[in-house]
């Protein structure tokens, strides 16, 4: 068993130590907002924060992240700014990568709350879309970023 | 036509809210034989209507549309909402939707080709419609009053005269007590006094999709369901000689291996076979699907070679072709010309890779199968898992959840299959994931494609002849054996209907075998095809040392339609007629002047910058691009901004047909600087996204889009962006450069100073 902690839930997951993060919050928890799209490390959808920093879920396994703090996108206030940017710029079009986009620029506003552009452009690189929403994600993370000024 | 049956009396409904006012919709295309069935349906009793969608209002005033569309991120679910409330005269907060299983009972489900809003526009008008007059009705008999003071407005029935009103809650069960209005008297109501349609209001699915908690294929899970991974042949056509489980047998997790019989070559929608290993996890299956021991008999495609074939291809479209369309004579005016050109173009193999990969859900209990699944074609995957399972048609359900992108790829039906077969075999609900390298290795790709383009010039800089030669695997394929015949739904795309106004024009396809499993793209074949027409025109319009804009604009020569019948074509249209839908050069030159007027087109540019144009037609909208692009000396290049106007009709959700556009700029610029596939001893070379290289978040240039107001009837909207971009860009680097592309994706290293 090894124990997760999980949008402020304990989950005790029977899965062997090098399972990645992803499979054991879809399959073994039960969230299935965080989502796969390559395993590797490269596409970014299944973004979650551990200990408060964006982080690929496919990427860790759950012997790595035992006892830390992970936030899945379940786990972010129905409040965030990201989230009424995102809403009120209209930036999914089928959804699919949205938990990554949110979860990157959620991420990246609790550490550095007035990003320049090129961070922007650089955390919001992050993340595949093939809906090419691109550039609805940047101008609604300028937007927070700018109404945070 | 549109024919609208009462249902509320007849138990058809299970499921759906109580009593209250229910209306199927029976959908007629405009063909003379549909005709024919309507005045035969009319004559004969309700109950010979199948209706293809449903609209409910509850007596608490509810309202629910049933969405028989598959809803893959262009906003459909939301469009036929607003369609609805509009003519219901309904308030937006009060309309819901429910997703639509598969049934034939909706008519056509196959969400595909950008047509939806074509189709289901007016149908979807009518029924609202109708239903708001039923409630008119039911108001002036509760008030026996007469019907012309009453009127439906924001989700009530106003009594004018006095004021009274009655909700449509309370007014439900009156309506479904009355007869449906027969169709002539249905009155549509004035589009101008539309709240919804043409409006910008936040889609349906947003806020579900921002926290998570909308369903995708993956996403579908149930107590005690089994997880399994597929090891397939890695060549087509393929199958398992022979398997060890051991290994796979070893791992934690793993409870079974199990071989899914391969279909027969070609496949069409049925799986490829392999090795099933289920798991009580996904990464368990993955793990122990890693310790199979296969071994393949590699089939007839074992030596297939991308690079062999691109040479087989180019081979073919230095000979003749089999004539598509043909006008004067063009090796008389081709001999007779002041100035020849000739230019070869290459599209690659590509994979559609959507974000979501294949995945699918199935549960066999008591002799029913039930699917769940990303599809965009409910119906089509129920004939093929009846086909594939021996289940009967009765007994299987399919269930559409959202898709994480579609493109073709989940018209597909073959994972839909693999779970359905899993399920009945294991008498357990299970679920197949694909992995991102099955779902670049064993995709249905978009065709590779190498054309031949050959022009004349007269002396005066003005296009005499054209010769266009296309060589590419037809899809047909994919579903018959030996298939070689070009498709003529692929040679609609783009390349039967080319626009330009040239004396001697000829028009030849090649018949090329297939080596590997095919299907449909967004956009599909226009993606070569424009880039071939919009290149070589400018091509054109440089040897001549005139404006490309002001080139294209005079050899449209509109406004004029063309005129399929006199020249014996048979123009496939996109199903659409094309007394309705004619390809209208006009709107392909007054959208190539919005672009050219709102661009900056002409305005100076830096050295190595450049600006290029390019416009086409497809799924009967009208589209045309100017890219701003800056080539360094060392050959990097930026796409700097592009302007982008569609031409759809009327336009139903203007902020979605917006996002489309800049999807359609950043799918497009995909094509310039993304991955190709290729093949080698059958296999597909790349595996993810570190080889398959789709554009990210820095490379978004500037973008604007425009809209093209107009009554003109509702056409695509998800496919028509994308053709234009890619030779707009390639245009406007040979504007910067001097270096003509004629290669997707491009080659950067070609860009050097």
């Amino acid at each position: 068993m090894i124990a997760l902690r999980i949008n402020g839930n304990a989950h005790n997951v029977d899965a062997d130590p090098k399972m990645p993060l992803l499979w054991a919050i879809r399959d073994l928890v039960g969230l299935t907002g965080t989502k796969y799209g390559c395993g590797i490390g490269a596409c970014g959808v299944c973004t979650v924060h551990v200990d408060g920093e964006a982080r690929l879920a496919c990427k860790l396994t759950v012997e790595q992240v035992s006892g830390k703090e992970i936030t899945t996108i379940e786990g972010l206030p129905e409040t965030h700014p990201v989230l009424r940017a995102w809403a009120a710029v209209g930036v999914p079009q089928c959804g699919y990568c949205q938990p990554g986009q949110v979860m990157q620029a959620a991420a990246l506003l609790k550490q550095n709350p007035n990003p320049a552009d090129e961070d922007i452009v650089k955390t919001m690189s992050a993340v595949l879309c093939r809906c090419g929403t691109y550039p609805r994600s940047l101008t609604a993370l300028k937007l927070v970023s700018r109404g945070k000024k | 036509m549109t024919r609208i049956v009462n249902l509320s009396r007849r138990k058809m409904l299970k499921g759906m809210a109580g009593s209250g006012l229910i209306l199927g919709i029976q959908f007629t295309g405009r063909s003379k034989a549909a005709g024919e069935k309507e005045k035969a349906a009319l004559a004969g009793p309700p109950a010979n209507f199948a209706p293809n969608a449903y609209i409910a209002i509850d007596q608490n005033g509810l309202v629910t549309l049933t969405v028989h569309r598959s809803e893959m991120g262009q906003g459909i679910r939301t469009s036929l909402a607003m369609i609805l409330a509009d003519e219901l005269a309904a308030s937006w907060p009060r309309v819901t939707v429910r997703q639509a299983d598969g049934d034939a009972k909706y008519g056509d489900q196959d969400t595909n080709k950008s047509r939806s809003i074509r189709l289901f526009y007016t149908p979807i008008r009518r029924a609202g419609a109708t239903a708001r007059q039923m409630l008119e009705v039911a108001a002036a008999q509760t008030w026996h009053a007469s019907i012309r003071d009453c009127r439906a407005v924001d989700h009530e029935v106003i009594h004018i005269p006095t004021g009274r009103t009655l909700s449509f809650g309370q007014l439900a069960k009156g309506a479904s007590m009355l007869p449906v209005p027969t169709p002539e008297k249905v009155r549509l109501l004035d589009a101008s006094s539309y709240r919804y349609v043409g409006h910008t209001i936040p889609s349906i699915d947003l806020v579900p999709m921002l926290r998570g908690k909308a369903i995708f294929g993956a996403d579908v899970a149930v107590q005690g369901m089994r997880f399994a991974s597929i090891e397939r042949c890695p060549v087509y056509g393929g199958k398992a000689v022979s398997f060890d489980p051991k290994g796979a047998l070893a791992v934690h997790g793993v409870e079974r291996v199990i071989e899914i019989p391969a279909a027969a070559t070609p496949t069409g929608h049925l799986p490829l076979g392999g090795i099933a290993v289920i798991a009580n996890n996904s990464w368990s299956a993955e793990q122990g699907r890693k310790q199979l021991k296969v071994q393949w008999d590699l089939g007839p495609n074992a030596t297939h070679d991308s690079t062999a074939y691109r040479a087989e291809l180019e081979v073919a479209v230095r000979k003749p072709g089999h004539v598509v369309r043909s006008a004067g004579n063009f090796d008389a005016a081709f001999a007779l010309s002041a100035k020849k050109l000739t230019a070869e173009y290459f599209t690659p193999y590509l994979a559609q890779a959507m974000m979501e990969p294949p995945a699918a859900f199935a549960e066999a209990s008591g002799g029913k199968l039930l699917v769940v699944a990303p599809t965009q074609d409910p119906q089509g995957a129920k004939t093929a898992i009846v086909q594939f399972t021996g289940v009967p048609e009765s007994d299987v359900t399919v269930r559409p959840t959202l898709l994480g992108g579609g493109a073709g790829r989940k018209a597909m039906h073959d994972f839909l299959c693999e779970a359905a077969w899993l399920a009945k075999t294991l008498s357990a609900p299970v679920k197949v994931t694909w992995s991102r390298e099955d779902d670049l290795r064993h995709d249905y790709y978009h065709p590779m494609c190498v054309q031949r383009l050959e022009g004349g010039l007269d002396k005066n800089g003005g296009p005499i002849a054209w010769r266009h030669r296309t060589a590419f695997p037809s899809l047909a394929a994919t579903f018959q054996a030996n298939a070689t015949t070009p498709d003529a739904d692929q040679l609609g795309e783009g390349f039967t209907d080319m626009p330009y106004l040239i004396p001697n024009l000829r028009l030849e396809a090649a018949s090329v075998p297939a080596h590997m499993r095919l299907g449909w793209f967004r956009s599909s074949m226009n993606i070569p095809h424009a880039f071939a027409i919009c290149s070589f025109i400018d091509e054109m319009a440089a040897a001549t040392g005139k404006d490309p804009a002001n080139f294209i604009e005079i050899y449209l020569a509109g406004p004029r339609k063309i005129d399929f019948k006199a020249l014996q074509v048979d123009y496939p249209n996109y199903g659409g007629s094309i007394q309705d839908y004619p390809v209208d050069v006009g709107r392909m030159q007054s959208i190539l002047q919005l672009v050219v007027d709102r661009s900056g087109w002409g305005e100076q540019l830096m050295p190595r910058q450049g600006r290029g144009i390019a416009v086409h037609r497809s799924y009967l909208s009208y589209a045309a691009a100017v890219a701003l692009v800056q080539v360094s000396p060392e050959g990097e290049l930026a796409v700097q901004r592009i302007d982008i106007a569609i031409d759809c009709g009327v336009t139903v959700y203007p902020d979605r047909v917006k996002a489309l556009m800049e999807d359609a700029v950043l799918f497009g610029i995909n094509l310039t600087l993304g991955s190709g596939i290729t093949v080698k001893n059958g296999a597909v070379e790349q595996a993810n996204f570190d080889t398959y290289r789709i554009v990210r978040a820095h490379l978004t240039p500037e973008i604007h889009v425009y809209i093209v107001p107009t009554s003109a009837l509702p056409t695509g909207a998800a496919d028509p962006g994308v053709p234009v971009v890619a030779p707009a860009i390639c245009n406007a680097i040979f504007a910067a450069t001097g270096k003509r592309i004629r290669t997707l994706p491009i080659d950067v290293t070609e860009l050097h100073g």
